[in-house]
């Protein structure tokens, strides 16, 4: 009767888990699948508490009490702008979990003298291999997003070998421990040194490539725990893990389309670390025409349609909700504003469409890069912000360029480019963007936010 | 029995992926936001390791898990639904919006 209704309520939560991530396909019904699938979640924790082998309630009751106390600032108080380091955090709790339940169910089938089986000894391995390889992945790539490690790639000749050697000692060692599982000294060593393969997978990865990184972290976390469902035969996380896991692959893959490049490449090649050596036309020769904050608003104030392409520039200056007003001065004149989202613009996928969404911009107006790319043509500016590869027409037309194939936003087909910037710095691979030197375009130097509030204050004047 | 389970495993990945592939790119935050929540689910491993009172270790070790896996469930809800109530669509045009066409 008892085991019936725990059945009974990981079917519940896992039909609500799917019907929430439906949701997710419609905007105006998101909200409430997931507060669905949040029900699911409650479904699920009360049948478990059922569980026969629970006799002390002590450490749960204190375990939910103080997650509960953790897990309401992660949810309420983290800044927008926060996003990608907070989802770097929480998978690193999510594959922390996953590796320590792991350690104690093996540790505990060790003490009772009951060893595992082979097939249950292998999810345990993947459970823990896969689950320290995030905690030590998702720390670096949270340390890099929050600037505590640099975010350019930490490279040294050989690096990618070592690594190999590392990932090759990890698997031998997961096998032995499933071929005798009393090697405990072992099964330790395992741990530790996927945690370390986890930090060396990361740390060559540059900030650009991050949106990748993460999405991937997250399927392996999913995947760890679809191990431990297979370690103790449980359903309900088999069916969650599947979820997650298949989330964060299509992320990633859809990621690196959006960039042209491999899996193998963005994880092994280290892009932007010698890229400068294969950078393809120079800027020798070629002038830069710069703008005043009165010119532009004079051209932004006349157009018809204005296409602002924000990228991670704008994150950086926190110049979202600049950008938002100056749309609906723009707007309250008579002109058209939408904007065009790179899927790798920003370090998360989605994340300019989040910051956009908090500054009230609404989402009809974001638009992806396939929906808004034939649109330039008939746009009397594009405004770009802070972003700089995913513009750049080398990747149309310069085959020596790094970045050659990625599809882009075609901002140069518009009749004029004003482009706000720091300097003349390159983008992160490193590359000049020809687009800067075309005669189309201006650059408006400066901070991001400046800029754009100094824009809002003239076009009220015009 | 592992093999039931191969089952499961198989079938959920791909409906996973059916669902999955059909975001649209605006709410792929969001949905990473989600998957977090959901991967909470490693509270049930966690409850049973914590609670089964089978020795010290995996008691403390399970309640660490316990720990992690609630934050990530509370904290995993609530910032998706902090962020879903942002995607707002633009009010429609002829309700109390200041009406701003007088250029």
């Amino acid at each position: 009767m008892r085991d019936s209704l725990i059945q009974v309520s990981y079917l519940i939560a896992s039909v609500l888990f799917i019907l929430g991530l439906r949701s997710l396909t419609r905007p105006d019904k998101a909200r409430r699948g997931m507060q669905l699938a949040a029900a699911g979640m409650l479904f699920a924790i009360a049948g478990t508490l059922l569980n026969h082998t629970i006799i002390d309630y002590r450490w749960i009751v204190g375990g939910l009490v103080i997650g509960v106390i953790i897990g309401y600032p992660m949810g309420m108080w983290v800044p927008m702008t926060a996003m990608p380091q907070r989802i770097a955090i929480s998978l690193t709790f999510s594959a922390l979990a996953a590796t320590l339940v792991g350690v104690a169910e093996y540790h505990t089938d060790l003490l009772s003298g009951e060893l595992p089986g082979r097939a249950k000894m292998a999810a345990i391995g993947f459970e823990v291999m896969l689950g320290s390889i995030t905690v030590g992945g998702t720390i670096v790539a949270a340390g890099k997003l929050q600037e505590w490690i640099t975010s350019k790639p930490v490279t040294y000749k050989g690096q990618n070998f070592v690594n190999g050697l590392v990932f090759l000692g990890v698997l031998a060692l997961m096998v032995f421990t499933i071929v005798d599982p009393t090697q405990e000294a072992a099964f330790f060593v395992m741990i530790g040194a996927s945690l370390i393969f986890g930090v060396m997978l990361v740390m060559p990865i540059g900030g650009a490539d991050m949106p990748v990184v993460v999405a991937l972290l997250n399927s392996y976390s999913g995947l760890a725990s679809c191990a431990m469902g297979f370690a103790l035969g449980n359903v309900i996380l088999i069916i969650s893990g599947s979820l997650d896991g298949a989330s964060g692959f299509i992320l990633s893959i859809l990621m690196s389309k959006a960039m042209n490049r491999s899996f193998t490449n963005v994880l092994f090649g280290a892009f932007g670390s010698e890229t400068t050596a294969a950078t393809g036309k120079s800027s020798a020769g070629l002038t830069v025409r710069s703008i005043g904050v009165e010119d532009a608003a004079i051209q932004l104030a006349y157009a018809q349609l204005v296409i602002v392409i924000p990228g991670y520039g704008m994150a950086v200056a926190q110049a979202q909700h600049a950008v938002r007003e100056l749309s609906e001065m723009i707007e309250k004149r008579g002109g058209e504003v939408k904007f065009a989202v790179h899927p790798v613009a920003g370090r998360m996928p989605g994340h300019m469409n989040v910051l956009l969404a908090e500054a009230n911009v609404p989402y009809d107006k974001l638009y992806d890069m396939d929906e808004i790319n034939g649109e330039f043509d008939r746009a009397d500016v594009a405004l770009v912000i802070g972003a700089n590869d995913v513009v750049n027409p080398a990747a149309r037309n310069d085959k020596a360029s790094p970045i050659y194939g990625m599809p882009i936003l075609n901002a140069d087909h518009s009749k004029s480019v004003i482009v706000l910037k720091r300097g003349m710095s390159a983008g992160f691979a490193g590359i000049e963007n020809e687009l800067f030197y075309d005669r189309r375009t201006s650059m408006l130097f400066g901070d991001a936010k400046a800029s754009l509030t100094g824009l809002i204050g003239e076009i009220k004047n015009v | 029995m592992q093999i039931l389970e191969l089952y499961v495993f198989v079938l959920a990945a791909f409906v996973g992926y059916m669902v999955i592939s059909r975001v649209p790119p605006l709410l792929h935050t969001p949905l990473m936001a989600a998957t977090n929540a959901i991967s909470g689910i490693s509270l049930v491993g966690s409850l049973i390791a914590a609670g089964a009172a089978h020795n010290r270790v995996a008691t403390i070790l399970g309640f660490i898990a316990v720990v992690c896996a609630t934050s990530n469930i509370v904290g995993g809800f609530l910032i998706t639904d902090r962020m879903l109530r942002m995607f707002k669509r633009e009010a429609p045009s002829g309700a109390k919006q200041p009406a701003g066409k007088q250029g």
